[in-house]
This record gives structure tokens, C-alpha cells and sequence, in this order.
């Protein structure tokens, strides 16, 4: 099966809008979807913990990339969003005794009013001037998480219990990795679904010409606010797996580094793509620590110099990402499109 | 007209940005099915009439009525939904996104299949893609643009990206199309084919056209009526014909050239 096809000879519109479009592309994706499901059999505890970090961190992205990405609107208020969704998961099974398989869906609802909220900025608000509004946001629930003591516990956090199934309870790395890679993979269907049908469309009109849209009969302000909500449903999804992950969850995490962490991630891996927040997820979870690894090695070896080059970590991460900025600012996405159409029409170039 | 209803109603449109009066108490009747140009020089107000109208700009005063129903201060979308669409002067595709990508946004009034369902896409949301495809397939066979349906919007010549946009507000199968020089910048070859197609548009799909146009020759072979505008004001209403001899008309507008233009 090393043939690909070099034209369009599609027999039907079905066949055409299909997403994976050749029988090789099928085959590799099912493959991999398959193998994510032994992975864990296979891989160290160690490994296995770094992909439910990938995993989160590619619902997270797919969330934030769908309201900055794919609709235009900056949201610096990301890191709180995870909060809301962690905090409020924990609160309905702390609180309410509600499983964890609904107190997630219900925190994603919970997220995603709150995104609505901080969204009707967005009636009046464009580009920077928008994301100075979530950073307000971003800014307000933070002080919130640390005030409201009876749902956040404070600066102390709370603890997240695990998801359970009747008495099987997933507590462990290789356990909550079968949820965390499950939701993953159903948001990435979702997401690549939604941006091949009518409010997904939209989304991305409002983001390329918002004026245009409009006389399309796009309403700008409800397809504004309807990007903030499914973005923040999808970021409180994440927010909730990331307590069932951790087990225990503190406002520590949910702060402007983090969203900016997870802004980095769509910059990287491709704004307004799929595959994009894949790649840019992979990337932001996986360089750190590695050069984690790498800089404790070269520690042991060069005894003493292990602040030095602790706090050179993050000024090497810090330069990674800028080096990435100019030299690939579209993204890996983009970077990995020109690498396919380049193997496509291999060896002519025409 | 004879018989015929009147579709749009414009009564009294007064638009002004700071000091300058782009429109003075401008007011006219299209009625249902026709090809109604407005024409003046550069400046005059026709651009302006056509936001007013699709709901870019919000006149100070006066009143639009469409179809019976009162839109003056109605936002773009809705009146898109009641089936008014129009083309720009200047270009304003989604120059990113493919042909087809355009098209299918010009759909969207059309789609009942919202976030919950899209995201599911197998069933109901994807037979509705599909039947939907069809119809923007059938603007593009009808607009000859096959060959492009796949490219980036943004590569395309320019006469293309005109056609492009002409078939994107076809896709909302509207009632009333305006359109705003929709010849400009295009070779002879091109602009036949436009006319052909605005007469295809007008005369098969019954589609009422409001066109703003420079070429004369077009505008007085193709329209039923004509509206003269010269700086926010009408100076002139009638038939080609009408127009052709209307004194105010040949002095303001037309001036010294009155000769080349009339003598056709
Ligand atoms: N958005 C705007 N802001 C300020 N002035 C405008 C604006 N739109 C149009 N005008 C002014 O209104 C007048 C009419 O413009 P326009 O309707 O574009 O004319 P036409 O299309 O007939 O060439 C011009 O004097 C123009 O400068
Ligand atoms: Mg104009």
C-alpha cells in the first residue's frame, strides 16, 4: 500500500468530504488510535504519566483553539477556566456525592457559562482590547479560587477523588490514562467534526472577515459568545481530568503562566488546527521534560553546577519557543502539511 | 412596472459621517423581478445606498422596507436570513478558505445542524452536508468555476475572486442580490460573461438585482429602471430611455461626454 494518489478522483460528495481521505491515512490513524489503547501495557509508569499529560494538555488546547484559533478571539483567561472546571468537578463529587462521570459534563457546563460571561466583552471587544477582558477574567477567578474556601478549599486546595466504576476505582497512572486518552481522542473527533459543519463554518467566517460574516447571516455577537462556551466546556473537561490525574488540586496551578502555556501551545503546534493543538500539546509537555532529564544528567555529571543549569532550563525552553515563533510561525501543522504535499508529488516537484 | 409588486421600498434616506453627506432624502422602489441599476459618479452615494440597504450602515433617517416588512434598523444577518444578499466593490471574500469553503458559508441560513449534532457529524448532520453540497455544486457549475472549487481563495486572479463572490451570495438563494461593480477591473471577455450571468440570475432564478455599475453600456442594455444619484441626491429615475433624455441627468452626470456616451 505505498501508492497515494496524486489527483482527485473522488465518485461522490460523500467520498470527498471525507476526513481521512485514502485508504493509507485510514489505516495509520485506526493503527494509532488502536495502539494508544496497549500503550500503557508497554510503556514505564513514567511514560505512561507524561502522555496523561499530553492527553490533558491536547483537550485543553483543542479548547483554547477553538475560540483563539479557529474564531480569532484571544483568551488569556485559560489557566482559570481549567480552574473552574477542576474545582467545580471536585466540588459536585466532594460535595453532592455526584460519580465523577457526571460531575465532569457538569463542570464542563459550569466552565462554559462562566466563558459566556467573561465572552459579552466580546459585543463590543476585538483582538487585544478582548484579551485584556480575559485577563481580567483570568485575574478575578484567581482571587475567587483563593477566597471562596468552602468550594476551593483556599490556598490549600482540596483533594479530587478518583473516578470510579463500581468498586474499581482509577487511581492510578495506567488507570486514569484509559479515561484521559478516551476523552482525547472523542474531543478530537468532536472538534474536526464541528469545523466541517455549519457553527464551526461560522466560527472561522467571524474570525477571517467578521463583516463579510455578517451579511452571510452569521450573528457576530451569538457565534462570539457560542465559541467562549464550547471552548470553555471543552477547557473545563480538561480542568476535571487534570484533578482526576493529580488527585489533588490547589490555585497554584490554574494561573496566567498557565494560560499562557497553553497559548504557546496552539502558536506552536498551528493556530485554527486540529492536528495543530496535537502537535503543539506534544511539544509544550514533552520539551520541559526533557530538558528536565537532560539537565539533570549533565547536573550529575558537572557536580555543583545544578542551579546554574536549572535556571538555564528555562531560558533554553524560553528560547526554544521563540526560535520556533520566527523561524515557524504557522506552526508545526503547517510545517507538517509542506513535508506531506512535498512526499506526495515526490520525486517531481511539479 | 406594470403589475408587478414592489419588493423594496426606500423612502427619504438621509446618511451623513461627521460633515460629509453621503445621502440627502434619497428614495425609490424596486419591484419584484427586475434588474434596477443606481448610477452616478464616483462619490455619489451609491455604495453608501447599498450598505443602507444591506444593513452595513444605519441611515439617520428615513425608512427601508422589504417585502412588506420594516428592516431599517435591522443588523446585516437578519436581513440576510429574509433573503436579501449582496458583492462588494471591494472584494471581501474569506480569502484563506477554499471555494467551496465560501460557499458553504453562504449556506449557513440554509443548515438547521447546530454545534451538538455538527460535532457528531454521521446521521442527520452529514446528510444535510451533503444535500447542501449539492446545491452550492449546482452555483458552481452554473458560474463555470469547477476547476477552482478546491483552491485558496486568496490565489485566485481576480476576475475569478469577482465570480467567486457573485456565486457565494447566490448560495444564500436570496431574493434580492445587490451588486456592487461587479464588472470593475474586468477585461471584455470577463464582463460578457458577468452579464450573461447577472441575466441568468435575474431572468431563470427570478432573483430581483439591484446593480451598481460604471460600465453604461451594461447598465443601459440590461436594466429595467435606473436611479441617477449625484452628490447624495436624486437627480434622476426611469427607463434607460427615460434616462438617456433626462436633461438633469446629461448636464450633472454625464457632462461634457454627453455625446460618446448617448450616441450609442
Ligand atoms: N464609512 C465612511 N466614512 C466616511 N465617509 C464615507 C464612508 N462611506 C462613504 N463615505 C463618503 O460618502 C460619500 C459617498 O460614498 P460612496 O457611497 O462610496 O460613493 P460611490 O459608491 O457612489 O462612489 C463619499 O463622499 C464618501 O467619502
Ligand atoms: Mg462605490
Amino acid at each position: 500500500m505505498s501508492v497515494n494518489h496524486c489527483g482527485d478522483f473522488k465518485q461522490t460528495y460523500k467520498d470527498d468530504m471525507r476526513v481521512l481521505q485514502t485508504r493509507f491515512i485510514r489505516f495509520w490513524v485506526y493503527g494509532f488510535v488502536a495502539f494508544l489503547y496497549v500503550f500503557p501495557l508497554i510503556a514505564s509508569t513514567y511514560v505512561v504519566s507524561l502522555t496523561n499529560m499530553i492527553g490533558i494538555a491536547v483537550i485543553g488546547a483543542l479548547g483554547i483553539n477553538i475560540v483563539t484559533g479557529f474564531t480569532g478571539q484571544i483568551s488569556l483567561g485559560q489557566g482559570a477556566f481549567l480552574g473552574v472546571g477542576a474545582f467545580s468537578c471536585a466540588f459536585f463529587m466532594n460535595e453532592w456525592g455526584i460519580p465523577f462521570w457526571l460531575a465532569m459534563p457538569m463542570a464542563g457546563l459550569v466552565t462554559a457559562a462562566v466563558g459566556m460571561i467573561f465572552g459579552i466583552p466580546s459585543l463590543r471587544l476585538k483582538g487585544l482590547y478582548l484579551a485584556i477582558a480575559t485577563l481580567a477574567a483570568q485575574f478575578i477567578l484567581e482571587y475567587l479560587f483563593l477566597h471562596l474556601e468552602g468550594i476551593t478549599g483556599g490556598s490549600n486546595g482540596v483533594m479530587f477523588p478518583s473516578p470510579q466504576v463500581g468498586d474499581f476505582a482509577f487511581d492510578t497512572d495506567q488507570s486514569i490514562y484509559y479515561v484521559i486518552i478516551t476523552v482525547a481522542v472523542l474531543t478530537t473527533i468532536y472538534t474536526t467534526n464541528l469545523f466541517r459543519s455549519k457553527d464551526g463554518r461560522a466560527f472561522v467566517a467571524v474570525r477571517d472577515h467578521y463583516l463579510s460574516a455578517e451579511i452571510m447571516g452569521i450573528h457576530l455577537f451569538k457565534y462570539r459568545l457560542l465559541s467562549f462556551a464550547i471552548s470553555s466546556f471543552i477547557v473545563g473537561i480538561a480542568g476535571s481530568l487534570w484533578g482526576a490525574y493529580t488527585q489533588y488540586i490547589t490555585p497554584e496551578h490554574f494561573t496566567i503562566a498557565e494560560s499562557i502555556n497553553y497559548l504557546a501551545m496552539i502558536i506552536i503546534g498551528g493556530m485554527g488546527s486540529v492536528l495543530g493543538s496535537i502537535y503543539g500539546a506534544i511539544f509544550m509537555t514533552l520539551v520541559p521534560n526533557l530538558l528536565s532529564y537532560g539537565t539533570s544528567v549533565l547536573a550529575n555529571v558537572w557536580a555543583g553546577a545544578g542551579d546554574l543549569i536549572m535556571s538555564l532550563k528555562e531560558g533554553i525552553f524560553g528560547l526554544i519557543v521563540v526560535l520556533f515563533l520566527i523561524f515557524e510561525p504557522d506552526g508545526l501543522a503547517h510545517r507538517w502539511k509542506l513535508i506531506k504535499a512535498y512526499w506526495k508529488l515526490y520525486p517531481f516537484s511539479y | 412596472m406594470d403589475g408587478r409588486p414592489v419588493q423594496l421600498q426606500v423612502d427619504d434616506i438621509h446618511l451623513s459621517f461627521g460633515g460629509v453627506n453621503a445621502l440627502m432624502g434619497v428614495g425609490f422602489q424596486v419591484y419584484k423581478g427586475e434588474i434596477f441599476s443606481i448610477i452616478g459618479p464616483n462619490g455619489a452615494g451609491k455604495t453608501s445606498m447599498l450598505n443602507c440597504i444591506s444593513g452595513r450602515y444605519h441611515p439617520q433617517r428615513g425608512r427601508i422596507v422589504f417585502e412588506g416588512r420594516e428592516i431599517t434598523n435591522q443588523p446585516p444577518a437578519t436581513r440576510a436570513e429574509i433573503g436579501i444578499s449582496r458583492t462588494f466593490q471591494n472584494i471581501a471574500l474569506f480569502k484563506g478558505m477554499t471555494v467551496l469553503d465560501n460557499l458553504l458559508i453562504g449556506r449557513h441560513i440554509h443548515l438547521k445542524t447546530g454545534f451538538l449534532k455538527g460535532g457528531i457529524y454521521l446521521g442527520p448532520c452529514q446528510r444535510e452536508e451533503i444535500e447542501h453540497r449539492e446545491f452550492v455544486e449546482d452555483i458552481i457549475d452554473f458560474l463555470e468555476i469547477e476547476h477552482i472549487r478546491k483552491k485558496i481563495v486568496g490565489t485566485l486572479a481576480y476576475g475569478l475572486q469577482k465570480r467567486v463572490e457573485l456565486a457565494r451570495a447566490l448560495a444564500l438563494d436570496p431574493k434580492l442580490i445587490l451588486l456592487d461593480e461587479p464588472m470593475a477591473g474586468m477585461n471584455l471577455e470577463e464582463t460578457e460573461d458577468m452579464v450573461r450571468y447577472i441575466l441568468d440570475i435575474n431572468q431563470e432564478r427570478g432573483i430581483t438585482v439591484i446593480l451598481v455599475e460604471h460600465d453604461m453600456g451594461v447598465v443601459m442594455d440590461i436594466s429595467d429602471r435606473i436611479v441617477v444619484l449625484d452628490f447624495g441626491q436624486k437627480i434622476g429615475e426611469g427607463t434607460p430611455d427615460e434616462v438617456q433624455k433626462n436633461p438633469d441627468v446629461v448636464r450633472a452626470y454625464l457632462g461634457a461626454e454627453d455625446e460618446t456616451f448617448l450616441g450609442r
